[in-house]
């Protein structure tokens, strides 16, 4: 009787045991988390240390995006003695879509953090998050173990695309200010009121330049940059190229134009053609007056320094983007005595071009040159709008830095632009 | 009608330009990759023009005989050799072991090399011109110049190494760099962006339309 009872206890343990083991398998994922932690058998957390979970869980759309992100906050937790956040673990439910109570893994934030970016979700979706707190435990001199704290689940969020990005609201101000002074000279402009321009030293130079090359009865080579035509330094050289050409076919002067791209080539041709008909000399064009070399930086560089050496010309443009050839052509044109005039907005090289060029446009000029070069009312208008945007950036950086010195900060912090 | 539509594209295209930069919604903010990846297919079929007519150019010289007609012929020789080579490996032309790649780095790296090699002496020779004391400003240049250069190498601690570390020469030059250099370099990019904002401007809206091809 009592061996019975013995065997029965014993399949009901076994069969309770059983029951545990199936039921911790069938445990949502979550839990199984829980259980995981890297607390070793038989250390018990001391009751001294009073974990607290992540508070306060804010979550929201982000603003100013294309959509598909959330921006979850938490408060910072308090230091605890003997017990330190590693990092905190954010965990994510579809509201419509995943079993309830199922939570995913969405990502980490260090445990200086209070804000994490979920860029993972759907906007037909609505979601609740989880923030969990990963803690490293000191439970004595030897053993530290480690556990996680789960926050409450936050409130519903879904994500959404905005129609304004709000973060850059001050560049758009000074875009439609800009925009406004610019649009204004153009008018006065147009209605024939005199603008002064001041004097551009190597604008003024083109004409003597391409005189220099009439007399001597030699070539003028123009180089616009080695950027394509989506470049704005590339787009104002072969402005500048019409107008040179334009003065070459009146002085029935030589205009080479050697290009390192092809569509640079094709708009370059065109300038060149157009402006040579502009002038009544359409026959004295020739095709092979703009011609390609290479697309390759250093192939384009070596190309033009053959023919600059071998064919000597009198005049060189140099007007556009450049980078690293910049001083390698220059100082072959220095070399054979050619008179030369370059134009870029690339700070690194403007140095370059100042110690060899006999006249450098800086930045500006080179996109004032069309302009100036044309004279036409339209066009000086905008260089004015240009000016007076100038003039409005100089007033805020002297306010800003008298300002500054004072350490009132809010003013130079309406010109940083979020999210760069 | 033949400057108009490039004028109206033009205009279309710069506007929704600007405004993909302030609007993160669809299909906005996808614009700035469809225009390069459009420009990207369009810049490659063009590669064909510029080829073809580096070709035309090379071959019309060594037919007229021009005084320097043996350089175009080895730019054709080389145009069809690395074609020819390329197209004949196939798919993997750019692998390790083949001619091509063979071509790569015996030939075009070390004659890209070269060129760029050269640069060191022109900065030399530029730098003697430019750092000659003829006015207030050339002299300022020349100090300054003197000074960072001293003050990027050990030498120029060494000198200075009994003034306090404030008033070394490494600190001197990185101060030149810091302040007076950042500072020049800042007010023309500041230029630069209004230069490039009115320029834009002037293409948007059909002001500046040289480079449609010639004047007004």
């Amino acid at each position: 009787m009592q061996q019975e009872q013995s065997i029965a206890f014993k399949t009901g343990m076994l069969s309770i045991c059983l029951f545990i083991l199936l039921g911790l398998l069938y445990l949502p994922p979550e839990s199984v988390a829980q259980q995981e932690s890297s607390v070793p058998p038989g250390t018990a957390i001391p009751d001294s240390i009073q974990l607290k979970p992540p508070i306060h869980i804010e979550v929201k759309d982000t603003p100013d995006d294309a959509g598909g992100s959330v921006t979850i906050r938490w408060e910072e937790q308090p230091v605890l003695e003997n017990a330190v956040i590693q990092k905190y673990r954010i965990l994510r439910a579809s509201v419509e879509n995943s079993v309830p109570g199922e939570f995913i893994f969405v990502g980490e934030a260090t445990n200086r953090a209070t804000v994490f970016s979920d860029g993972s979700t759907d906007d037909d979706s609505t979601y609740v998050y989880k923030v969990e707190a990963v803690y490293e435990l000191k439970v004595d001199d030897t053993t530290v173990v480690t556990t996680t704290v789960q926050s409450s689940v936050s409130d519903e969020v879904s994500s959404s695309a905005q129609w304004f990005n709000f973060q850059r609201i001050n560049v758009f101000v000074g875009v439609v200010l800009l925009s406004f002074f610019i649009l204004y000279y153009i008018y006065q402009a147009q209605s024939g009121k005199k603008l002064f321009i001041r004097k551009i030293a190597g604008l003024e130079a083109v004409d003597e330049a391409v005189g220099r090359a009439t007399e001597m009865g030699k070539k003028i080579f123009y180089i616009p940059g080695t950027q394509d035509m989506d470049n704005v330094q590339t787009i104002a050289g072969v402005t500048i190229l019409g107008r040179v050409a334009e003065i070459a076919a009146q002085y029935d002067t030589w205009l080479e134009v050697p290009v390192s791209r092809s569509l640079v080539l094709v708009t370059a041709k065109e300038i060149v053609k157009e402006a040579y008909s502009k002038v009544g000399r359409p026959d004295a064009f020739r095709e092979d007056q703009v011609h390609y070399l290479t697309d390759d930086q250093f192939g384009y560089a070596a190309g033009i320094d053959g023919m600059v050496v071998r064919e000597r010309p009198a005049t060189i443009f140099y007007m556009g983007a450049f980078y690293a050839e910049s001083l390698i052509l220059a100082e072959t044109g220095n070399s054979i005595g050619a008179i030369q005039i370059s134009g870029t907005a690339m700070p690194s090289q403007l140095p370059f071009f100042v110690a060899a060029c006999d006249y450098t446009l800086i930045g500006e000029e080179l996109f004032a040159a069309s302009a100036y070069l044309s004279r036409e009312p339209k066009l000086l208008g905008s260089l004015k709008g240009q000016d007076v945007g100038k003039a409005l950036i100089l007033i805020s950086l002297l306010v800003g830095t008298i300002l500054e010195t004072f350490h009132i900060w809010q003013f130079s912090s309406l010109f940083k632009v979020i999210g760069e | 009608m033949r400057r108009e539509i490039p004028l109206l594209i033009t205009a279309i295209t710069g506007i929704v330009f600007v405004l993909q930069y302030f609007i993160p919604h669809a299909p906005f903010n996808k614009m700035n990759t469809w225009f390069s990846d459009w420009f990207s297919i369009v810049g490659a079929f063009a590669i064909w023009l510029g080829a073809l007519n580096l070709l035309k150019i090379s071959f019309q010289k060594i037919m007229d005989k021009k005084s320097d007609w043996f350089f175009a012929l080895v730019i054709i020789i080389s145009f069809f050799v690395i074609t020819i080579i390329g197209f004949a490996e196939g798919q993997g032309f750019r692998e390790p072991g083949t001619t091509f790649s063979w071509l790569y780095d015996y030939v075009y790296s070390p004659l890209s090399a070269t060129m760029f090699a050269i640069l060191a002496f022109f900065v030399a020779s530029a730098s003697y011109r430019a750092f000659r004391a003829r006015n207030f400003e050339a002299t300022l240049l020349l100090l300054s110049a003197f000074f960072v250069m001293l003050g990027r190498v050990p030498v120029g601690d060494i000198i200075t190494g009994f003034l306090p570390q404030q008033y070394q020469l490494s600190q001197v030059a990185s101060w030149i760099m810091t302040f007076p250099q950042t500072a020049g370099q800042r007010a023309i990019m500041i230029g630069i962006a209004l230069g490039l904002v009115s320029t834009s401007l002037r293409i948007i809206l059909g002001i500046e339309r040289s480079h449609l091809g010639g004047g007004d």
